[in-house]
């Protein structure tokens, strides 16, 4: 057997098993001792070997018999929230415990039409609210950097998966910057497509108006390989878009050269870590070097980001968490001797307590007489935010910033303190507010060798120009030592 | 119906999400849930007058179905995820209208 | 002191889709319980919503007929509260920017003609069936999500009586307008009811009741009945009225305060953000009102001028739309508008009655009458060989003229041959034939009669009546 195969990129797996190099099964059973290894990272809720195997083996059946997908045989981790037919679907919750997913989520059908297999459902913050995999039922999630820090969140466990080798790519979903920031945290891709690019049916919904399924990935081509396979108009999401999907392996052949690249000022502010800025603002040089116009932007509303986000998203989820309630699956309280009582045990003890926080601040800026003043504004000021990046858009290609202020936070820092771990998402809520598109790719560590992450932000619809300036910037080298 | 400039009653917030809370649980949430409140009302100092509020993540119309109908979900399955059933049906505590 | 009541309606009018709302399940009724569900009108995790455009196609055509105003832009709402029939605990409905707006439904009670006015239409999913037992409930979602317009009034109505009138007439509306199948025992049509009374010369509404989830119209007329008395005799006791939700109770004939809806008044309307705005724009709407079935007064008056029937007659046969589409092709088809028109109101009818089932139900079909009729208008049978054959073509249908041959059914319009009758008949009756000539006119008909006999029916009647007639003149001499 081929030593380390799980570490391969995607595009080399596809290749070497196409190759005959190794099997599916070869490179499954890789993946599946990684994860036996590195069971303290926590990186997976669930996991089922032997299906596993069983998935792989039909991949192999299949390629024998002459078949080709895309992504025949490669092994991927799937985020908690997406439903796989016959697979548990917990969310990272206590109260879905239970549940066995009856279809498939539109991306996972792809992506088994594709050929791929799904070894597993990785650790999340619970129905992806929190930034560091910590609020979760089944226990934190570590970073594969640094076992004493989070992997970052919510799709902590897809990131430190695919940086740990426990499996060659994942999906996440990213809502706030829960695909950009574990992947920055972790030191790996991660892709958040545009509003409507992948569709979203089988994903579970925290926000509905600012979800994304995006993949996390080795490279930037892997991440635009599983982009592709997603990608494109679902008739079972009325949001995606019938826009023709790109040829994505076509941008990652293009240089920088003639392309101009925005610093929104914002983004560069007092307070930053000055190790994250330093490797950002290196990344940024680099990028010059290689050929791209830098050009100053301002995206003047930032600074209302957090407010407009933890607004729209907490009450969107306030309706959409109202579904988990002990009738139709999951879990259900003991006690309840009418369908209220039996709603409000069932609730309070199925879902944890940052669920419940925004649970409650959704509820409280929806009700009665309190709409106009949080949730209208809101909405108002989310058109001043995607005004913005209309604006800067007109000046440059793509924007280039850090995913967060720092670097990735010690576990249990941030747990007492929900407004400071929401203030650590200001980089990455605006591209969602926007319906914009996102790529986090690695570009340098710490002194104590915390990854970092450069974020690069392309306008609606134009993921190739994400993908060409981080598919160059890797290509030179990747992260700046 | 309270005014903007009120905080948020945890107590009255969580009845009508239907979650039961402690007295503790409710002491804390009030305190953090305040603050973020606190927070987030900064949205309050822009004048937003004239300006559209954006709903969706994308401004596109119109994307319908046309009626033609799709298999239901297998029978079984659909009870075996149920926390309790009654028959073919969800089994719930006694509705009282 | 006389007390004046105000009551608007909500009508809850399932959709005559094959579908559901915003999913491919089955609407059909009567399947086992939880056979027509999927992840999405299930709520299950995940699931999203997309519009049925039947759905939205079938409201616009409802607004169009009761003469809204259609929304070119509208959009789709969450409105949140928990209940167990309801899958995700938030119903999808239309808030602020509901598919029509305005529009009025014409009623006559004791001979008063009324328009009583609608606030607005809009579309929403329906919610699971609960049953309940001695100590728990059971939900079947098969009916979650099938589509609901909600047609909303003004309180305009004055009366119980009133309020039947206008549930008749819209009922009659949206079944012309193809929309519905608006069967009562099925739930097609549901009703909440708000009613309030204030002191007569009062300008100002009373305090007002909402009584939910009414399925017949005679409860909605029994229910507001004793709300009005109820409410009356509060007032008049110095008392006054809470404004509150109530259940009708038709077995004790009370109203009954609802618990469960004490608390479900901050609904946290949102725009439901899987779901994107519906934008028709001016072109659409008007090929869809080029597109209306016709409305039952406009049809009224023009059958009374294209087939030269009685109003009374185009009254009674408008009434139900499957029977002035029958009457038409009928009519069409024979040209004796005036005999159809008279089949169906004394015949049709009446045997449709008596076997209780409806026109698609049975056998006859307009083709099958017309040509019937046609046989007595050309005296090929007579009419009451052609009442005879009618129950029979009702069971079980048939061709008119083959019947006729087979059976030897034709009518004998042999002048000569009658003759020879009438001769043989006043021979064998001298009796009779003594009474007509002491002057007992009536006896000419007896004679009548029996010749008819003698034929078996067949004789041309009238040629009868003459022949004896004539013969018996000559004798009088």
């Amino acid at each position: 057997m081929v030593p380390e195969i799980n570490k391969l990129t995607v595009r080399q797996a596809v290749d070497g098993i196409r190759a005959g190099a190794f099997s599916s099964v070869e490179l499954t059973r890789a993946v599946l001792a990684a994860t036996a290894k590195h069971a303290a990272l926590n990186a997976y809720i669930w996991l089922d070997a032997a299906d596993a195997l069983h998935q792989a083996g039909a991949a192999d059946a299949a390629r024998q018999a002459g078949q080709a997908g895309a992504l025949l045989g490669v092994p991927l981790a799937i985020k908690d929230v997406l439903n796989v037919a016959g697979q548990p679907c917990t969310c990272g919750s206590k109260i879905l415990k239970g549940y066995t997913s009856l279809y498939d989520a539109t991306a996972i059908a792809r992506l088994r039409a594709a050929g791929a297999i799904f070894v597993g459902r990785t650790n999340m913050d619970e129905f992806a609210m929190g930034s560091t995999t910590e609020n979760s039922a089944y226990g934190p999630t570590r970073n594969p950097a640094a076992p004493d820090h989070v992997a970052g969140g919510s799709s902590g466990g897809s990131a430190a998966a695919v940086a740990g080798g426990l499996a060659l790519a994942a999906l996440g979903s990213d809502t706030g910057g829960s695909v950009r920031q574990p992947a920055s945290f972790c030191g790996c891709v991660g892709l958040k497509p545009s509003y409507g690019r992948v569709s979203r049916y089988g994903l579970v919904s925290y926000a509905s108006s600012l979800d994304q399924i995006g993949p996390l990935a080795r490279t930037v081509s892997d991440a635009a390989l599983l982009l592709g396979v997603m990608a494109g108009r679902d008739a079972m999401d009325a949001t995606t878009l019938d826009k023709s999907v790109p040829d994505f392996a076509a941008a990652l052949q293009g240089d920088l050269r003639g392309m101009r690249l925005g610093m929104p000022r914002e983004y560069f502010v007092d307070g930053m870590n000055p190790e994250v800025a330093a490797a950002v603002k290196a990344a940024i040089a680099r990028c010059q070097e290689l050929g791209a116009e830098i050009v100053e932007v301002s995206l003047p509303h930032t600074k209302y980001a957090v407010a407009t986000y933890y607004i729209l998203a907490a009450a969107e989820a306030s309706a959409n968490l109202a579904r988990f309630d002990g009738v139709r699956y999951g879990f259900r309280a003991a006690a309840g001797d009418s369908p209220i009582e039996m709603y409000k045990k069932t609730r309070a003890e199925g879902f944890g307590s940052e669920v419940q926080r925004r649970i409650i601040l959704g509820t409280y800026v929806l009700s009665s007489g309190y709409y106009d003043a949080y949730y209208l504004r809101a909405q108002k000021v989310r058109t001043l935010i995607r005004r913005d990046f209309d604006a800067a858009f007109t000046q440059c290609d793509a924007l280039l910033t850090p995913v967060t202020p720092a670097p990735a936070y010690r576990l249990g820092e941030t747990m007492d303190d929900p407004l400071h771990m929401y203030l650590g998402d200001i980089f990455t809520v605006t591209a969602n507010l926007a319906g914009i598109c996102g790529l986090s790719v690695p570009c340098g560590r710490t002194r104590v060798g915390l990854p970092v992450g450069l974020q690069v932000l392309g306008p609606a619809f134009g993921e190739e120009k994400i993908i060409r300036v981080g598919a160059a910037f890797e290509r030179s080298g990747g992260a700046v030592p | 119906m309270a005014s903007a400039n009120q905080t948020i009653d945890v107590a009255y917030v969580a009845n009508l999400a239907r979650l039961e809370l402690n007295a503790a649980a409710c002491a804390q949430f009030q305190r953090q849930i305040a603050t973020i409140v606190e927070y987030v009302r900064q949205i309050g100092e822009l004048n937003l007058d004239g300006i559209e509020p954006t709903s969706h993540g994308q401004p596109v119309y119109n994307v319908y179905r046309e009626d033609v109908e799709r298999p239901s979900l297998p029978h079984d399955p659909v009870l075996a995820n149920a926390p309790t059933r009654l028959d073919d049906e969800f089994k719930v505590p006694r509705i009282v209208e | 002191m006389n007390y004046v009541p105000s009551i608007g309606l909500e009508v809850h009018v399932q959709l005559r889709t094959r579908t559901k709302m915003f999913c491919g399940c089955s609407t059909a009724y009567g399947a086992s319980p939880n056979t027509q569900v999927c992840p999405v009108c299930l709520g299950y995790p995940g699931a999203m919503p997309v519009m049925n455009a039947e759905a939205i196609h079938q409201t616009v055509v409802s607004g169009l007929m009761l003469g809204c105003e259609i929304g070119t832009f509208s959009k789709f709402d969450r409105k949140s509260y928990f209940y167990p029939d309801m899958p995700k605990n938030y119903q999808i409905t239309q808030y602020d920017k509901p598919l029509c707006l305005g529009g009025g439904v014409a009623i006559v009670v004791n001979g008063a003609a009324r328009t009583i006015r609608l606030t607005r239409i809009h579309l929403e999913e329906d919610v699971g069936k609960s049953t309940h037992h001695a100590a728990c409930s059971g939900v079947d979602f098969n009916r979650a999500g099938v589509p609901l317009m909600e047609i909303v009034t003004e309180p305009d109505l004055a009366s119980a009586d009133e309020a039947m009138a206008f549930l008749l007439a819209l009922k009659q509306t949206l079944l012309y307008a193809g929309v519905s199948d608006c069967n009562l025992e099925e739930g097609n049509l549901r009703c909440d009811v708000n009613v309030s009374v204030r002191p007569a010369g009062q300008e100002k509404l009373g305090t007002k009741v909402e009584i939910k989830n009414m399925n017949t119209f005679k409860g909605v007329h029994a229910a507001l009945l004793y709300e009005i008395d109820r409410q009356s005799a509060l007032l008049a006791g110095g008392g006054r009225v809470v404004q509150q939700t109530r259940r009708w109770e038709p077995d004790s004939g009370e109203t009954f305060p609802m618990r469960s809806k004490e608390d479900a008044h901050d609904y946290r309307y949102f725009p439901e953000p899987d779901l994107l705005p519906v934008v028709l724009d001016r072109a659409q709407i008007e090929a869809w009102r080029a597109g209306l079935p016709e409305r039952p007064a406009d049809r009224r008056t023009r059958l009374v001028q294209s087939y030269g029937i009685p109003v009374y007659d185009a009254g009674v046969l408008t009434a139900d739309r499957a029977v002035a589409d029958f009457f038409e092709t009928a009519a069409t088809r024979c040209g004796n508008g005036k005999a159809v028109s008279n089949w169906i109101m004394t015949d049709v009818l009446r045997l449709l009655g008596e076997r209780n089932c409806t026109l698609a139900q049975c056998a006859l079909t307009p083709e099958t009458l017309a040509d019937l009729i046609a046989l007595v208008d050309r005296r090929t049978i007579n009419l009451p060989t052609a009442k005879g054959l009618l129950p029979e073509l009702f069971e079980t249908g048939g061709n008119p003229a083959l019947l006729v041959t087979a059976r030897g059914l034709g009518q004998m319009g042999d002048a000569d041959e009658i003759s020879r009758l009438v001769d043989q008949t006043l021979e064998a009756n001298p009796r009779i034939v003594q009474d007509f000539l002491g002057g007992k006119q009536a006896a000419a008909q007896a004679l009548v009669g029996q010749v008819m006999k003698l034929s078996r029916g067949k004789a041309d009647p009238q040629l009868a009546s003459k022949l004896v007639a004539e013969k018996l003149a000559a004798r009088k001499g």
